[in-house]
């Protein structure tokens, strides 16, 4: 397989020039990490449905891409979902990982499925339908991946709207209390360290806030101390 | 299948939802041809904790502490990835020795993690004596983990921004010493390991997948180049250290002159980067900088600034499985618009399906480990056989690939 290197800047050039109007916003980012700060690239595409699977296939003829996992999101009006491939893999920080990112609006969630072009793209897809509520056109195995069958039709958990999971459905752990009719703990003075523990955790869903992430750091390190000693 | 009608034509065998060689229950329907297997089909799901929602519901900093809990093997993988995409977005930049930390730490969680699987897969096989001298070997790299985060499992190292803890000059010594065990070791191992001829009996040609499947299939990490797909986000992406650092990815041809694809490639591989890994923490020891290893110690910052983000990002590292995977949006908000993860198995689940096909049923326990390293028990397997069910459980199913190590070593 011989490959012909391109630059992030060149991917988007090309696909700019091919799909022209059909592209909203592409990106070019960079980011660098370690002492030599290696240069780690990606292409961002965001790209409408209607040419969504021809730029797929301009991205094969480009280099054969790794579909790294479709993620999903619910914009609103709209689900987005963003096909993360890479290109370019085997040679050292050349990888580039370019995002194709696809609106749909929620009155027509339709996809057309790209799993003839990349097999292994149905696991992903099929999470995308039961967690996103989208269609997958076309698709070669629809059941639900990681619901169980008893899961109430049309909800959707990563959806943020009435579609998304209802209140009736969360069990909060924490609200289940310390289980009753146990034998006390042997160690007295553990057993208030955990009712403060509990009461902590019960607080977490709702206080966010900085406050409590601050504890972590004070307690490790006086411990450091000893083991170095 | 109609030319099997006489003998019962095909059965298919459930085996699962508990199975051995895996973390995650996970239920597996074979359809079988006597003692091969014609198809397979398979359903995740069973452990699905629903952990991108719990997550769209907190905040950068609470989540961190969440993916360490997403695996109990890869500890510090998903903190790593996510904290990686949390970074980008936010612009934070980590200090260069904190980027040092966490390679130190991500290549002892391959370390422990390829030998676990290396003693699962000694296991499957009927080997036990080699799953315990494995095991024992492996328990090096654990205690050199808790000596350095504090914990054997859940590390609770990586911040965004950096890492909570820094490794310290006088810890180096215990370092060393690690290395030079597996140094001494591995010559042993990989004889134990490679040379054995009933391993290779079991292992080669079976399982197979090639380059243009795993592709094709989207798999990842040492499954993947296995099949000779060179590919590693160590080496493709350079993340946190790895950019500094001198290595290759390991191909199966680089030890055997050649690449088959099968389970013996795939031991060969993780084998190596036990090999590759002691190496690499050595050149992080020599090479490492001075200087803070957080971001900022204040967590609250912290906090503000994720909170203030507003983009979104990947966070890709090379899990001991595989490309980890963290899609992270923020918009402004305390808690991500949305996050999504990815972990190498989610990938790499797909190709059970080619390599799987035409073994045999007593190959089952070792092909499906090949994947992965985690170790787990077949509650039950029922074969379900015109009207009559078999319970097969964990031990029947281990006992008939130990029957087949022997019967091979009879033949032989």
């Amino acid at each position: 397989m011989t490959r012909t290197m391109r630059t992030p800047e060149e991917i988007a050039a090309l696909f700019t020039e091919k799909f022209g109007g059909e592209l909203g916003e592409v990106t070019v980012k960079e980011w660098a990490e370690g002492v030599k700060k290696t240069p780690i690239r990606s292409v961002w595409i965001r790209v409408s449905r209607d040419v969504f699977k021809d730029a797929v296939r301009c991205l094969v003829d480009i280099d054969y891409p790794h579909l790294g996992v479709i993620s999903g999101a619910d914009m609103g009006d709209e689900v987005e979902l963003l096909y993360h491939m890479m290109i370019y893999f085997g040679e050292r920080g050349q990888e580039i990982n370019v995002t194709l990112a696809v609106p749909l609006p929620k009155s027509d969630l339709r996809i057309p499925t790209i799993s003839d072009i990349i097999p292994g793209a149905v696991y992903s897809e099929r999470e995308k339908q039961e967690m996103l509520g989208i269609e997958v056109v076309d698709i070669p195995d629809s059941r639900r991946l990681f619901l169980p069958p008893d899961f109430p039709e049309n909800v959707y958990p990563w959806r943020k709207d009435e579609t998304g999971i209802r209140e009736d459905m969360i069990k909060e752990l924490w609200a289940v209390g310390r289980p009753t009719g146990r034998p006390a703990p042997p160690v007295a003075p553990k057993e208030e360290k955990k009712k403060e523990e509990s009461a902590t955790a019960g607080e977490t869903p709702e206080q966010t806030e900085p406050a409590e992430p601050q504890k972590p750091p004070a307690a490790p390190e006086p411990e450091e101390v000893k083991n170095d000693e | 299948m109609s030319e099997n009608k006489k003998i019962g034509s095909t059965y298919s065998i459930p085996i699962g939802p508990v199975h051995p060689a895996l973390k995650e229950p996970i239920l597996f329907t074979f359809k079988m041809n006597g003692e091969l297997v014609e198809e397979v089909d398979f359903a995740p799901g069973e452990c699905h904790r629903g952990i991108e929602w719990m997550g769209m519901r907190r905040n950068p900093v609470q989540i961190v502490h969440l993916t360490d809990r997403i695996c109990g093997i890869c500890g510090v993988s998903h903190s790593l990835a996510f904290a990686r995409a949390v970074e980008q977005i936010a612009e934070i930049e980590v200090p260069e020795r904190a980027h040092y930390v966490r390679t130190i730490i991500a290549e002892y969680e391959r370390l422990q993690s390829h030998l676990l699987w290396a003693g699962v897969a000694a296991h499957e096989l009927g080997f036990d004596t080699l799953f315990f001298l494995a095991w024992r070997v492996r328990e090096e790299s654990m205690d050199v983990i808790e000596y350095l985060t504090g914990n054997r499992v859940n590390y609770g190292i990586v911040q965004v921004g950096g890492v909570r803890r820094d490794f310290t000059e006088d810890q180096f010594p215990r370092i060393e010493a690690s290395l030079k065990y597996y140094e001494d070791v591995a010559g042993k191992l990989l004889n134990l390991f490679l040379e054995d001829r009933t391993i290779q009996m079991r292992c080669k040609n079976t399982g197979v997948m090639s380059e243009k499947e795993a592709l094709e299939l989207c798999t990842v990490g040492p499954t993947a180049r296995a099949s000779g797909l060179a590919m590693d986000v160590r080496y493709d992406s350079p993340y946190a250290a790895y950019g500094d650092l001198d290595f290759t990815p390991v191909l199966p041809h680089q030890y055997l002159g050649l690449t088959n694809g099968d389970v013996y490639d795939r031991i060969v591989v993780r084998l190596l980067e036990v090999v590759q890994s002691v190496d690499l923490i050595r050149q992080c020891l020599e090479n490492m900088p001075s200087g803070e290893v957080l971001w900022e110690k204040k967590y609250p910052k912290i906090l503000a600034a994720c909170k203030k983000a507003t983009g979104e990002a990947v966070g890709r590292i090379e899990a001991p499985r595989g490309e980890c995977l963290h899609y992270v949006r923020m918009d402004g908000n305390t808690n991500p618009q949305c996050w999504k993860v990815k972990a190498s198995t989610y990938s790499n689940q797909m190709s059970w399906l080619n390599m799987l096909k035409g073994e045999q049923i007593a190959d089952i326990p070792i092909v499906v480990a090949s994947i992965d390293p985690c170790m787990s028990c077949t509650d039950r397997v029922a074969v379900v056989h015109g009207e009559r069910t078999d319970i097969l459980t964990k031990a029947d199913l281990h006992r008939l690939s130990v029957e087949k190590t022997r019967r091979l070593a009879q033949w032989s």
